[in-house]
């Protein structure tokens, strides 16, 4: 469905700075995987992600969606196929617009825009709904300003305008790392329940080992750049973190392994 | 201050109403600091004055200078957007080019409207005395301006274009294309400098290359008061209160030439001096008085 193909892409390229962010990185994402993302600081994860999203073009390699070569289409075009959540909490919604204007906003996903309401009578019963699976009580606060909302009710309002529109691949990019952990936790369940209820196809970035192997159907590893570990169906089931850590070590990539990731 | 005076200020106010909600759209909405404005407001001058000077029936060459105007905030944001220059120096490149642009337009420094017809001659025509015209006819329009603007920011369009201000990078996960949303916005809000360029030239009878200077300033310390009288927040409020901020601030002018203190008075040359004090009051205050509840 979704296919990256030898993916070179530096960042500062013939600069003092210069860094070999994918390195030749090839991946094919099936329908309906729910794939989990893990790797070291600066591994690539976020970079694959941004590459895939169209934030900029790879310096070569092609990225095909269900055989169609995407790999020249801007950002903003790819939105149509596209759901995504950022790790900052901020970056998914419009502070200063309202819950439903974001809403309408993030209905309109990949469709033209014209001269029409922005927000039409009609659809608020719809974002009522909607709102009432967060189980927040946004559903009574349609009129309210986003910038009102904490954190993890920011994120859920974003989980909910990047699947309003059913996405082609959802994108999600350490999405409960800026959370509490028990926020988090919340969010994570949310994903679970979106993902599951419309069977979408899923890449999630996290830097929590247990979260990357409890959840999904595969788990892909990156280091420097390029992915080492590919792990799916039973094999996935069977893992855990000592022996996820054991195959790391033993792909070389012990210095480089982050306190963080260890911790998480 | 005389009845005169303030009817004076409410004219001024509701002219170049439509030029600090150009400012609004830029500054506030878009997030984009567009000096385009102190060339785009000659530009719409002196564009409608040749126009009429050519023939043209004066509500018609409104449309020409808006068109221009449009086309000189494109170029801005074209600037911007295509050519990665930083919005401040876009904007300043264009306002410089069209210092001579408008020059080119004219043939010449300045252009008298004297014993041509202006649009302010379809309400004296009906026996409206000349003082009451200008405040009328510019009040409804830019009443006519105020309406329309709302009711764009509150379309699909409209608010695809508050969010970009906002968050480029959500809207353009939604799908947005945001360079041309910018391109539009300062377009739009050049349009309207522009159109209140056209209607001074009108009302004052000539329109002169120099005549934008300053207007930006005039334009933010506008949007200021507006917002520090009537609020901000939501879509519909900041827009109304850019409007009452326009006529708060020609008041504000017309008292302060009046002010005198023995043998020192404020002399027209001094208002963009005071406007630039009113202008930084305006934005420092919030953290004066910040700092003044901390203590």
């Amino acid at each position: 469905m979704l296919n990256l193909q030898n993916i070179v892409k530096y960042f500062h390229k013939g600069g003092a700075n210069e860094v070999l962010a994918l390195n030749d990185l090839s991946l094919d994402i099936r329908q309906g995987d729910f794939i989990t993302v893990i790797g070291s600081n600066g591994a690539g994860k976020t970079t694959m992600l941004n590459c895939m999203a169209g934030c900029f073009f790879p310096d070569s390699g092609t990225i095909a969606l269900n055989d169609q070569d995407i790999t020249g289409l801007p950002e903003f075009r790819r939105a149509k196929f596209l759901g995504r959540v950022f790790q900052d909490p901020l970056l998914g919604t419009s502070a200063s617009l309202t819950i439903e204007q974001n809403l309408a906003l993030a209905d309109k996903r990949g469709q033209r825009r014209g001269f029409g309401l922005g927000v039409k009578k009609k659809d608020r019963d719809r974002f009522c709904e909607l709102l009432k699976q967060l189980g927040l009580g946004l559903e009574d606060r349609l009129q309210a300003c986003v910038k009102l909302l904490s954190g993890g009710q920011r994120q859920a309002l974003t989980m909910l305008m990047a699947t309003m529109v059913r996405p082609e691949v959802l994108l999600l990019d350490e999405h409960t790392a800026a959370l509490d952990p028990k926020t988090g936790a919340q969010i994570l369940e949310l994903t679970q329940r979106i993902v599951e209820t419309q069977r979408l196809t899923t890449l999630m970035v996290t830097h929590n080992m247990n979260q990357a192997i409890k959840l999904g159907n595969r788990l892909i590893m990156l280091h420097r750049g390029r992915v080492i570990l590919d792990i799916a169906g039973e094999e996935k089931k069977n893992l855990s973190v000592e022996n996820l850590l054991e195959r790391f070590y033993s792909l070389g990539g012990a210095d480089e392994l982050s306190d963080r990731m260890l911790l998480s | 201050m005389t009845w005169y005076a303030i009817l004076g200020a409410i004219e001024q106010g509701s002219v170049y109403g439509l030029m600090v909600l150009g400012v609004y759209l830029t500054f506030r909405v878009l997030d984009f600091p567009d000096l385009t404005v102190d060339g785009s407001l000659p530009l719409g001058a002196a564009v409608s004055s040749v126009a009429i000077t050519a023939g043209v029936n004066p509500f018609v060459s409104l449309f020409f200078a808006l068109g221009a105007g449009f086309l000189a905030g494109m170029i801005t944001g074209i600037l911007n957007t295509k050519l990665k220059i930083l919005h401040l120096l876009a904007s300043i490149l264009t306002m410089i080019a069209l210092y001579s642009i408008n020059i080119r337009i004219m043939g010449r420094p300045n252009l008298t409207l004297l014993g041509k017809p202006t649009v302010l001659d379809s309400l004296t025509g009906l026996g409206v005395p000349a003082y009451l015209a200008a405040p009328a006819l510019f009040g409804a329009i830019s009443i006519v301006a105020v309406a329309a603007l709302i009711w764009f920011l509150h379309t699909e369009l409209g608010q695809a274009t508050l969010a970009t201000g906002d968050n480029p990078q959500m809207i353009t996960s939604l799908g947005v294309n945001t360079d041309m949303v910018v391109i539009m916005g300062v377009g739009l809000s050049n349009a309207l400098v522009a159109l209140c360029g056209a209607l001074v030239a009108q009302n004052q009878g000539a329109a002169d290359v120099n005549m934008g200077v300053g207007t930006i300033v005039a334009g933010l310390a506008s949007v200021i008061i507006g917002e520090t009288l009537f609020g901000k927040g939501g879509v519909t409020r900041p827009i109304i209160a850019a409007l009452i901020g326009s006529i708060a601030y020609r008041l504000a002018i017309a008292f302060a030439l009046d002010f005198r203190v023995g043998e020192l008075a404020v002399s027209p040359s001094d208002l963009n001096l005071i406007t630039a004090v009113i202008v930084v009051l305006a934005l420092t205050s919030p953290q004066i008085k910040g700092k003044l509840a901390r203590k």
